[in-house]
């Protein structure tokens, strides 16, 4: 869990190229959170390959103990992100599949080299661009209380730090704290159906504590999270609104006339 | 869709219990961070030593345990194995018998709990007394721990004056000072009249032989005051190499477990009374307990015999929480039970084949666990041979993954499916075919599908 800062993959004065593992969540239902990671990063000068053939990080499997499932998803994954380009992804969860995850089911597997050479080109959003990119601040305006919700997977990464000092660098946003701000929201992917009693009951604490601090808006790194959240929030009769931090950034550089 | 039996016993968990449980957790985990944070530059870094520590020591108990035995011997002790729980207990029995024991005072050992051994002895007509306020309550009730550290963190103090009504103990008073008074007026004698007084260990050096042993009442002392036999009951991974050590574990446990710097006694025991010594047991075992551990040890699971039952992971954990601990029906629950009960269990492993399901994965049981267990690693490698070993409680709830998997490797497959979708946009959930998105429908609203607008969209792009 506790993975070290990683330094820049690239070479000063080289043009950043990544390749985009969407998510399947952005697939089948955030397309906006996937447009604002393309158009976050080429505002920064970073190509942006899309590999047509992707499909899931393996993880629902995973999770669920059905490994040899779960391999057959990331064979195709580590098919389909072939060469030596970083694959980034806006999902902690997503991104610590392939950079932990995947190691521990493939550990007596003979392609393990492939899958840990995989690991280690991948990234998750804000950590490549604060740490890969070495972006800093994030100019741009956005006018609104944000709470964060760092996602689980993020624990003991660089992406927790960066997230939190791209958006507090953002004119006119200001980050909240709340209560228990270290706790799960629930989601857990199968865990939500399994254990709904103990997945709903996770969530609407967390809504709680975060409604009490009285956000505009809840950001977190992970749609996964935020789809939890946003759904509990929505059955029980009081939305609230959420944003993965990409589609903050992209409208912080829209607000700012800074987006072609 | 069906739940699993942990969602179950937390949906039917009474909210007077829910309520102390949280709150409890919730209060030792914060002073916990905080004293940890403000004491420590980085509390990190030495959870990561400790851990160190202790995997050293179950990854060299071959050459350690010879090393303690005959340490402890020189000091005097009677060092005894026992490879299962019910050997174990004999052992303990015929100590007792030896001496015409009838009477035991025992001070909290989880392995005991684990071996069944007050039961065991009460058949043989031993009256075995818990010394702990808190097991003390348990065994009056006849109810059973419910976590490592505080055994009736499920209770209140109503209930709790209402039993010592019922034991004779006092008329009602439910004041905690009344509580525990009475207690110990009641335990006083019961030391005095004890022939045997039982113990476990929190950590056994190598270097020196010391048993050292932490509680907060004393009772550990009073058990070793009176009474002529001292017994330890050791489980085989509770040693440490050198005295220094415990520098470290013993900064971190007190801490971990009841955010204090230091628990109240803190005892180190290097064998019976010696020949200059007044008082103390003239007779001192050690039984030290496999019961399962070496099966552990073996197994692709091992980092969990590090565990120095501090019960910091049960606090922090959002599932313990909810459900409380005898909804792991087992001796050691919340996440270290998830993992340490079911492998614990050996042939019985498909009977507690859920409990490595508990968990969203969230990782906060590594992040405090003073030993750096990775624990969510070792609830994921469980669930894996779960599903191998095709335990059916370990399937409860998960959707059969194979389907998914195919589509999931095929592209174009993929693709169908990304676009075939959008018809969950106009069904009504009751018409959804797939029980997973029924069952999360029930708690949860689902976003509109929106499968494939993201490709069109990059499409779009790359030709502008």
């Amino acid at each position: 869990m506790h993975a070290p800062v990683r330094p820049s993959p690239f070479a000063p004065g080289e043009r950043p190229k990544i390749q985009l593992m969407a998510t399947c969540l952005c697939d089948a239902f955030y397309d906006d959170v996937a447009r604002a990671t393309v158009e976050v990063l080429e505002h920064l000068g970073v190509e942006v390959e899309f590999p047509e053939g992707q499909t899931c990080c393996g993880q629902p499997a995973f999770n669920g103990g059905d490994w040899p499932a779960s391999r057959k998803v990331v064979r195709h994954t580590l098919r389909t992100f072939a060469g030596t380009a970083p694959v980034l992804l806006p999902s902690g969860s997503c991104a610590a599949m392939l950079r932990h995850g995947a190691l521990l089911e493939f550990e007596k597997e003979s392609d393990l080299p492939e899958v840990k050479a995989l690991a280690a080109r991948t990234w998750e959003f804000a950590d490549f661009v604060v740490n890969a990119l070495g972006v800093k601040t994030w100019p741009g305006r956005y006018d609104a209380t944000i709470a964060f919700h760092r996602n689980c997977h993020n624990r003991g990464t660089g992406s927790e730090a960066a997230s939190l000092a791209l958006l507090n660098s953002i004119a006119g946003a200001k980050v909240v704290p709340f209560g228990e701000q270290e706790q799960c929201c629930g989601f857990g992917g199968t865990f939500s159906v399994a254990f709904p009693h103990v997945s709903s009951s996770m969530g609407t604490l967390k809504l709680d504590h975060i409604r009490a601090a009285q956000p505009d808006v809840l950001v977190s790194g992970d749609m996964s999270c935020l789809m939890h959240m946003g759904g509990l929030a929505q059955k029980a009769g009081q939305p609230i609104k959420t944003q993965h931090i990409a589609q903050v950034m992209r409208d912080a550089l829209r607000n700012g006339g800074l987006l072609r | 869709m069906a739940k699993q039996l942990i969602d179950q016993a937390a949906a039917t968990l009474p909210a007077d219990k829910r309520v102390s449980v949280y709150q409890s957790t919730k209060a030792t985990h914060e002073k916990r961070t905080k004293l940890l944070f403000d004491q420590f530059n980085d509390p990190d870094l030495l959870r990561q030593r400790a851990g160190e520590i202790k995997q050293h020591v179950i990854e060299n108990l071959d050459t350690l345990l010879p090393a303690v035995e005959a340490k402890l011997k020189a000091n005097g002790a009677q060092v005894h194995w026992a490879s299962t729980g019910e050997a174990a207990c004999e052992a303990v029995l015929r100590i007792m018998q030896a001496h015409g024991a009838k009477k035991m005072v025992k001070a909290k050992t989880m392995v005991s709990e684990e071996i069944e051994l007050a039961h065991y002895l009460e058949k043989h007509g031993i009256e075995a007394l818990e010394t702990d306020l808190g097991e003390f309550i348990v065994q009056i009730d006849k109810d059973h721990p419910s976590h490592i550290v505080r055994p009736i963190i499920h209770k209140n103090r109503r209930e709790i004056a209402t039993s010592f009504e019922r034991e004779g103990l006092g008329a009602y008073n439910d004041d905690p000072e009344t509580i525990t008074r009475r207690a110990r007026q009641f335990l006083r004698h019961k030391y005095l009249e004890a022939d045997v007084g039982l113990t476990g260990a929190n950590f056994v050096s190598v270097e020196s032989g010391r048993i050292v042993l932490v509680t907060n009442e004393g009772n550990s002392r009073f058990s070793l005051a009176a009474p002529k036999v001292h017994i330890a009951l050791v489980g085989i991974e509770k040693l440490v190499p050198r005295d220094r050590d415990l520098g470290v574990l013993l900064n971190l446990l007190a801490r971990s477990a009841t955010a204090q710097q230091l628990t109240v006694y803190t005892e180190f025991i290097s064998g019976p009374k010696g020949a200059t010594q007044p008082d103390g047991p003239e007779e001192m075992h050690v039984i030290f307990v496999d019961n399962g551990r070496t099966e552990v040890l073996a197994s692709d699971c091992r980092e969990i015999l590090r565990c120095i039952r501090c019960g910091a992971c049960l606090n922090v954990c959002p599932v313990y929480r909810q459900a409380s601990g005898h909804a792991y029906r087992s001796v050691y629950p919340g996440p270290v039970g998830a993992v340490l009960s079911p492998l614990l269990a050996g042939k019985k492993f498909p009977e507690l084949a859920d409990l490595p399901k508990a968990s969203s994965l969230c990782g906060a049981c590594n992040e405090v666990c003073p030993v750096n267990i990775p624990i969510p690693d070792l609830l994921l490698r469980l669930r894996e041979k779960g599903k191998r070993e095709g335990a059916p409680l370990a399937s409860v709830g998960t959707p059969p993954m194979g389907a998914w998997a195919l589509m999931a490797s095929q592209p174009t497959a993929w693709k169908a499916a990304l676009f075939g979708g959008k018809a969950l946009n106009y069904l009504p959930t009751k018409l959804i075919p797939v029980p997973a998105l029924r069952a999360w429908e029930e708690k949860r609203a689902l976003p509109a599908w929106r499968g494939g607008e993201f490709r069109k969209w990059m499409k779009q792009r790359r030709k502008s």
